[in-house]
């Protein structure tokens, strides 16, 4: 599947952007792409299972730089276990088994010899359900992650929180109640907050696990608007059961579907928008015009 | 609780013909509330009223002097007062780390199969009766205290000159190290179950941020929990500080104040069991006092507890103190 994926034309070479790759659907907007061109992970026929009983298998595509990848398919197959997969968070079930490779750049993610909390500043993740520490402030939860990985410099976690408050849209609110509790803030802003906290580790792919699916229309809204903007900062791969949201946000998509025997299986793989008009595979036509999941 | 408990009543009014009327159970509830609150009153005013004779012959200040000798008229509790508090110190001081040590491993580390198994035992050790945790002590970790404990301790931290004295076996350390061994598994089971319920998309948040293992429990864990942690403190401390019969077996019973952790000394507990049997007079008065004191203690210790949480800004779940 991954072998139809027509690569971006790299920024040098001044090729007229075709319909396919440079025109949202939806809005009709035509946009440059400057994503480099180069891989920041590939997928190898990645597979994870659960005590022997297989979740998702054969899995493979290439996470672009500067891009959003979205994981797309119905309930049970296999998203969310493919994208956990890719910061290593089974480590914590000891009946998981993840099969096949995944590199990050040069690295390889399951080698005996990658440190997994070292790795996780590098690939980070915001999860379905805002989760900011509760015992902590606004500006701790910001720099947590930075604290964990040995920073003590006042200055610098200062500079770290704004930045990544201003990155996440949070800081023109939250600026002048850095100490409060981070349970004062909106489920909206407590989403932002979290996604700062990825941010100021200054990972270079970010997880989002159906980032929105706990938020009303608004705060989904704008985080969505926020994760088009993080584009330029962060690769983005993002798991997400709404359709449109897919289709607002993604450059790439992977359509997965759990197969017969109740696995999950990559279906197709290629750009956002032919995948939401031409796609080479009928199911995925089937999904997307949304004859079922 | 009010309002939780009117549902499933309420609900069971449309599927069962033993329905109760509001009312009804209403009554209940106040019913209910009233003995208990009717109880607590007349268990205070009981010993308040049993006591009352000590102070109007002895002063308040008997309560503090130091001499206890029933023959000359002397009650002093203050040998007692500091066996009380010396004994569940040295058991918190060996049970807050063990314990919580122990109850981190069995909610993180060890393995599905060992935490069940684990966890029973725990659950078992914490439904011995004290009796046999005071028998165990007279006949297995005296003779071993007198033996090696008791003097390894003399000679590696005699300097401190809290181990001076003959090796007898019993006494403050053996003591507060059956109380130890007691409340080890009330902290134990209770502290696992605190931490257990720790949101585990709390302990995936710090994974994901690159934490350490250690790092998620010390910055995410152990806050979230803390209040929950309290209450198996305070629970601990209070069984520790009105231990009876186990205390009373290895302590040694002496009426004077300790002068080493190798001394026999005496708890409010301890004495109040020993001399219950031939007291009256002004010694039952001053026994019931006794118990007074006790009760004193247990509530300054729980609200200090209490209020060190709150200071620290322990918005976290104060349900499971409630719990626990």
């Amino acid at each position: 599947m991954t072998e139809q994926l027509s690569r971006p034309a790299a920024p040098t070479s001044p090729m007229p952007p075709t319909i396919e790759d440079n025109v949202n659907l939806t809005t009709g907007e035509v946009f440059l792409d400057r994503s480099t061109g180069h891989p920041v992970m590939q997928l190898k026929d990645v597979g994870v299972a659960f005590g022997g009983r297989s979740a998702v298998r054969n899995v493979s595509f290439d996470v672009f730089d500067r891009e959003i990848t979205a994981l797309i398919g119905p309930s049970g197959s296999g998203k969310t276990t493919l994208l956990r997969a890719l910061n290593r968070m089974h480590d914590t079930v000891r009946s998981a088994k993840v099969t096949g490779k995944i590199m990050l750049g040069d690295t390889d993610v399951y080698s005996g010899s990658t440190d997994p909390t070292l790795l996780r500043s590098r690939v980070g993740m915001v999860f379905q359900r805002p989760n900011p520490f509760p015992t902590m402030s606004i500006y701790e939860n910001a720099v947590a992650g930075l604290r964990f990985n040995g920073v003590r410099k006042k200055a610098l976690l200062d500079e770290a929180a704004e930045s990544a408050l201003v990155a996440a849209a949070l800081w023109d609110s939250v600026s002048d109640r850095l100490k409060s509790h981070a349970s004062t803030l909106s489920g909206g802003e407590q989403q932002r907050l979290c996604i700062a906290r990825a941010l100021a580790v200054e990972p270079e792919v970010l997880l989002m696990d159906e980032p929105t699916s706990a938020l009303d229309p608004i705060a989904t809204k704008r985080i969505e608007e926020l994760i088009g903007e993080l584009k330029n900062r962060v690769t983005i791969i993002i798991v997400t059961h709404n359709m449109q949201q897919a289709m607002r946000v993604a450059d790439r998509c992977a359509f997965l579907l759990m197969g017969e025997d109740r696995t999950g299986e990559l279906i197709e793989f290629g750009s956002a928008s032919k995948l939401f008009s031409e796609p080479d595979d009928p199911r995925t036509l089937d999904y997307v015009n949304g004859r079922f999941g | 609780m009010t309002a939780t408990s009117s549902e499933p009543l309420g609900r069971e009014k449309r599927h069962s013909r033993f329905s109760l009327p509001n009312g009804g159970y209403r009554a209940i509830l106040i019913v209910g509330g009233a003995i208990f609150a009717a109880l607590v009153i007349w268990f205070l005013y009981s010993i308040v009223n049993q006591s009352r004779p000590a102070f109007s012959t002895l002063g308040f200040s008997w309560i503090i002097q130091k001499t206890w000798n029933p023959n000359l008229h002397k009650f002093g509790l203050l040998p007692f007062i500091l066996g009380t508090v010396e004994t569940t110190a040295i058991a918190m001081v060996l049970a807050v780390p063990i314990g919580l040590g122990s109850a981190l491993a069995l909610a993180y580390l060890v393995p599905q199969r060992a935490k069940v198994l684990l966890g029973t035992a725990v659950e078992l050790l914490a439904a011995v009766p004290s009796v046999v945790y005071g028998l165990w002590g007279v006949i297995a970790l005296a003779p071993l205290f007198r033996e090696y404990v008791e003097p390894f301790s003399s000679s590696a931290f005699g300097w401190t000159g809290l181990f001076n004295g003959a090796n007898s076996g019993v006494g403050l350390m053996l003591a507060g190290t059956i109380l130890f061994v007691m409340v080890l598994p009330t902290m134990v089971a209770i502290s696992r179950d605190v931490l257990a319920v720790v949101p585990k998309e709390q302990v995936e948040g710090a994974m994901a941020l690159g934490a350490t293992q250690w790092q998620v429990l010390r910055k995410v864990v152990l806050p979230e929990a803390r209040a929950g942690l309290l209450g198996a403190f305070i629970l601990a401390t209070g069984r520790a500080l009105g231990e009876t019969v186990a205390v009373a077996l290895v302590i040694g019973n002496s009426d004077y104040i300790a002068h080493s952790l190798k001394s026999p000394s005496a708890t409010l507990a301890s004495l109040i069991i020993n001399n219950f049997g031939e007291a009256s007079g002004t010694e039952l008065a001053a026994l019931f006092g006794a118990g007074l004191v006790l009760l004193v203690i247990g509530l300054t210790v729980n609200s200090i507890a209490r209020a060190l949480v709150r200071r620290a800004g322990g918005s976290g779940s104060v349900a499971s103190v409630a719990v626990a």
